[in-house]
């Protein structure tokens, strides 16, 4: 979390949005993530939705937890408060910051050490509650900071960058958001620009928890051969894994895929992901089909991306409690303290 | 068969009655009934439930302990004891004062050999009496319960009217329920008239005692005090003692917070997922401008830990209500103490201390919640509201609540979008006037001025990431300076003089002050006389200090093992040990009259004998 300055000076040609602001206005300082990092290019993406958005970027708050993912916020909206609170508990901190101010845009970023693990109950029952949020999660599968422990989403066979197989069935966090009643479910990938933008921009837009489950490779840790599917193709890739540990000329993965079309990418490290654009004919916003397509989709070593389900009758926790229009951290005295008169009722009939 | 106990003179308004019963036997609000009857008749009185952590079928105790002099501790001892409960029959008979009475369902009567000859034996056949008028199982238990009041109102002397009254109140809403329940009360009292010779000597006689004083259990107290002090978010995972604070905030909310124009509420409250999420909502909410509480006990403290480092780290404010029970692990979580003082005032990892108030009654619960927001918004950090499942749970005779019409919240330090547009300059950590609070912006106030990343790692006076010494040197030492400023800020510590000068002093704190006041006075009978100082707050103010160093001994009551405050004060105040000597009470029941006054007694004697040898030497 290094905090390094960038150079102030803006292009005139820069495209303004319509608030008179430039990209330039939309970032934060330079990040100091691995060159190549996935959670680099998603934190581009969030700058291009807001900007796209015209978002004042006072007007949003950025919150999370702890790990590589949640240092973005430091790399992006600059002019936003944000909130690097403890391991895993973002969640519950963007719940306590909704419920105070409806009236902001929150942007929680997590890992999958945060929500998968430490963090699971938060995840789930922030979901299940509907906190109003844009809640991105920066998925590679590892532990990046403590160098290369795996994750609770790491694919069962998968082999770390130390030779040791994950015996342990993944978390699927989009299995889950559907079935917890998140409101707007989609997964992206973190080299796929095209389509996360839009994504990001659907879920500021949603009255509810915006769920996005980001595939997100990590350069240092993740960035070796290794198969979802074949337990023996990943043992006998082991030695190429050690080999990429170079980590060198690391370009970040930009893929682009036609709708309806499975799309082999190959990672950093040569392994292979099969991203999946959704059928022309899949209908969002049935909760049951959509866990089926994905459930089908994982088993045959797929990673179905778009948006997955979307429901907008659910209204979000602030409309759940029915707490009044103006936010509550604005609400005065008069409004706040039921007064001497009333405390003398009180007092009366407790006697 | 009546057995008659040697004769002795009646007391009036000055005696412990003790109910013991089967939980979810609905005795309860029976036993309710009989307590707040006595309270109508202008005579105080305190009680105390003991309850197991269970629904039905295990032991629980009500006591009423009868003070016209107003004594609101637990003196000890029982004078009448009402035996509903086979299974605690032997310990119950013989808690019983010499001299006092048992009161018991006796349908099958007990053989001599189960009673005692010192006390006077009122046998009722409740059970017989119940079948033979109704026929429904749950209506003979019930009314059982109201039978009983009936039998003591008669024995005791309190007034039908009263109790009638108190029914109708009771079943306002469910007006067929009056009149069975006056029935029932009066074939107690008839029966206890014709066959038990009416009126014992004990007798409850109508004074004029209470006054103004309200009836109330601390948990409801704090809960209108958060209303007042106007919290907005409040957070809780469901922990014996303290639930029902939380529960009577969204009561309280429910009649004084919902717009009368829209029907929309002020307020919202979770139910977490568990403490860690209840004080992870606390600190996003406050973060964001709203003032917000969780109220847990010991074990939630423990899981909120890591949070209440950032609270204090990042310099977030957050009210924290622990009402303790009885530790360490579960413990004993239906039972009484005050053994999270310790770990409260260092939470968490790294060099922490936080503030601390401490109520001694539900009054005081009012009062200190209402103040703990004010405090938390001036000094940006948790501050722990210490409770107890005495204070928390029981009824207690309180003053009432008060509130100046002209109070104001005090918000703390907040620059405004005016500031920031005048150019003030900001710095989140930065200590502008001295006391080490430095001002804060709330998210989304100003276009591009004022935004901060709060974070749990070291950072400059602008809020920037840094791990150089200096800065987390320079950050370290303000916080320490903010905890100074927060000594003037906190109640102060209460000190009465002995009425004879003495070179000893008592320090006492929490729901150990009624029995304590009333120690003090047994005791100066005895020709023991000692200055008090009631301890309301952490950070120490100078004045216990200041107190323990102006006797030659001091002796700091407290109910946990570990003589917690104790400790507080030999750290804080660097104090040499030998100087206080710990009184500790830690059964689990509330510290009483009785226990107080030996224990300080017989250390008193010691002392007094280590004197005498000195001087012989």
């Amino acid at each position: 979390m290094t905090y390094v300055l960038k150079p102030k000076f803006h292009h005139p040609a820069l495209p303004k949005n319509n608030l008179g602001l430039t990209h330039r206005d939309y970032e934060g300082s330079v990040s100091t993530l691995c060159a190549g990092c996935g959670h680099d290019s998603i934190s581009a993406a969030i700058i291009q939705a807001c900007w796209e958005l015209d978002l004042p970027p006072h007007r949003v708050a950025k919150m999370s937890g702890i790990g590589c993912s949640s240092k973005t916020p430091t790399y992006f909206l600059g002019q936003s408060h944000g909130f690097n609170s403890v391991h895993g508990r973002m969640p519950a901190v963007a719940t306590g910051a909704s419920l105070a101010n409806r009236d902001l845009v929150y942007l929680g970023v997590s890992g999958d050490g945060d929500s998968a693990s430490i963090g699971l109950s938060h995840f789930a029952h922030c979901l299940r509650r509907g906190v109003k949020m844009v809640y991105i999660l920066e998925n590679n599968g590892v532990y990046g900071l403590t160098k290369g422990q795996f994750s609770a989403t790491a694919d069962i066979g998968s082999v770390s960058k130390q030779g040791v197989r994950n015996n342990d069935e993944p978390i699927d966090l989009i299995s889950m958001a559907i079935l917890l009643g998140a409101t707007y479910v989609a997964r992206s990938f973190s080299g796929d620009k095209r389509q996360l933008v839009p994504l990001i921009k659907g879920a500021i837009h949603h009255r509810g928890i915006g769920f996005i489950d980001v595939i997100s490779p990590c350069v240092a840790f993740n960035n070796h051969p290794g198969s979802t599917k074949s337990f023996d193709y990943v043992r006998a890739h082991n030695d190429a894994v050690n080999a990429l540990d170079l980590m060198i000329d690391r370009d970040e993965i930009v893929i682009d895929h036609e709708p309806g079309t499975v799309v082999e990418v190959t990672q950093h490290d040569g392994s292979v992901l099969r991203l999946r654009k959704i059928e022309e004919d899949y209908d969002a916003t049935d909760r049951l089909a959509a866990l089926g397509y994905v459930q089908h989709g994982h088993a045959a070593g797929e990673v179905v991306t778009g948006l997955l389900y979307v429901n907008h009758e659910m209204g979000d926790l602030n409309d759940r409690m029915n707490t009044v229009e103006v936010p509550l951290n604005s609400l005065g005295d008069a409004e706040l303290c039921p007064g001497s008169a009333a405390l003398d009722t009180i007092n009366a009939a407790l006697r | 068969m009546l057995q008659v106990a040697p004769p002795r003179q009646t007391r009036v308004n000055d005696f412990v009655v003790k109910f013991a019963n089967v939980n979810g036997s609905g005795s309860a609000s029976a036993n309710r009934l009989f307590a707040r009857a006595i309270l109508r008749m202008g005579v105080p009185v305190a009680t105390r439930n003991i309850f197991p952590s269970n629904i039905q079928g295990l032991p629980t105790w009500y006591e009423v302990r009868v003070s016209e002099a107003g004594h609101i501790g637990r003196r000890g001892g029982v004078d009448l004891m009402v035996a509903m409960n086979p299974q605690t029959w032997r310990q119950d008979v013989a808690a019983i004062d010499a001299g006092g009475y048992l009161f018991y369902d006796a349908t099958r009567p007990m053989p001599a050999a189960q009673l005692r000859d010192d006390i006077t034996v009122l046998p009722m056949p409740l059970t017989a009496i119940c079948n033979q008028r109704y026929a429904d199982t749950r209506l003979r238990q019930l009314f059982k319960n109201i039978i009983y009041v009936g039998a003591l109102a008669e024995l005791l002397g309190i007034e039908s009217g009263v109790v009638e009254q108190l029914i109708s109140e009771q079943f306002k809403s469910k007006a067929k329920l009056v009149e069975p329940n006056i029935e029932a009360f009066a074939m107690g009292r008839e029966h206890a008239r014709k066959e038990l010779g009416g009126p014992i000597d004990l007798e409850v006689r109508r004074a004029d005692a209470v006054g103004e004083r309200i009836f109330v259990d601390g948990n409801n107290a704090a809960a209108v005090g958060c209303v007042f002090g106007g919290a907005t978010v409040a957070a809780w995972y469901p922990i014996t003692p303290s639930t029902s604070l939380a529960e009577a905030f969204s009561r309280q909310c429910q009649r004084h917070r919902v717009d009368p124009a829209t029907g929309k509420n002020r307020y919202a409250v979770v139910q977490a997922e568990d403490e860690i999420a209840s004080i992870g909502i606390v600190v996003g909410a406050a973060w964001n401008g709203a003032r917000a509480f969780t109220a847990t006990a010991g074990p939630g403290i423990s899981l909120m830990q890591e949070m209440i480092g950032l609270a204090y780290f990042a310099e977030i404010p957050a009210v924290i209500f622990d009402v303790q029970r009885g530790g360490p692990s579960t413990g004993m979580p239906t039972r009484t103490q005050q053994a999270d003082m310790l770990y409260c005032a260092y939470a968490s990892h790294g060099d922490t201390k936080h503030v601390m108030l401490i109520p001694e009654d539900p009054h005081e619960c009012f009062a200190f919640a209402a103040l703990a927001f004010d405090l938390a918004d001036r000094l940006q950090t948790p501050i722990f509201v210490m409770m107890d499942l005495d204070i928390g749970m029981n009824e207690w005779l309180t003053k009432p609540f008060t509130w100046e019409s002209d109070r104001r919240y005090d918000r703390g330090k907040v620059l405004s979008a005016e500031a920031l547009e005048a150019g003030v300059e900001f710095g989140r950590y930065l200590d502008v006037d001295g006391d080490g609070i430095a001002y804060r912006t709330m998210p989304g106030t100003y276009a591009n001025k004022g935004a901060f990343f709060t974070r749990g790692t070291s950072h400059t006076r602008y809020a920037r990431y840094s791990e150089q010494g200096a800065d987390y040197v320079d950050n370290m030492a303000r916080l320490a300076r903010k905890f100074e400023t927060a000594k003037g800020l906190v109640p102060a510590p209460i000190a009465t003089a002995a009425a004879e000068p003495t070179r000893y002093g008592v320090i006492y704190y929490g729901s150990t002050a009624p029995a304590m006041n009333e120690a003090l006075q047994a005791l100066a009978e005895d020709g023991i006389h000692l200055d008090t100082l009631r301890v309301r707050a952490f950070p120490f103010a100078a004045a216990v200090e200041d107190f323990v160093l102006a006797h030659d001994r001091t002796f700091v009551v407290e109910q946990n093992r570990d003589a917690q405050l104790r400790t507080l004060i030999i750290n804080e105040c660097e104090i040499d040990p030998a100087r206080i000597i710990p009184i500790l009470h830690y059964d689990g029941t509330p510290i009483t009259e009785r226990f107080i006054s030996a224990a300080i007694a017989a250390q008193w004697q010691a002392l007094v004998a280590s004197a005498h040898n000195e001087a012989a030497e």
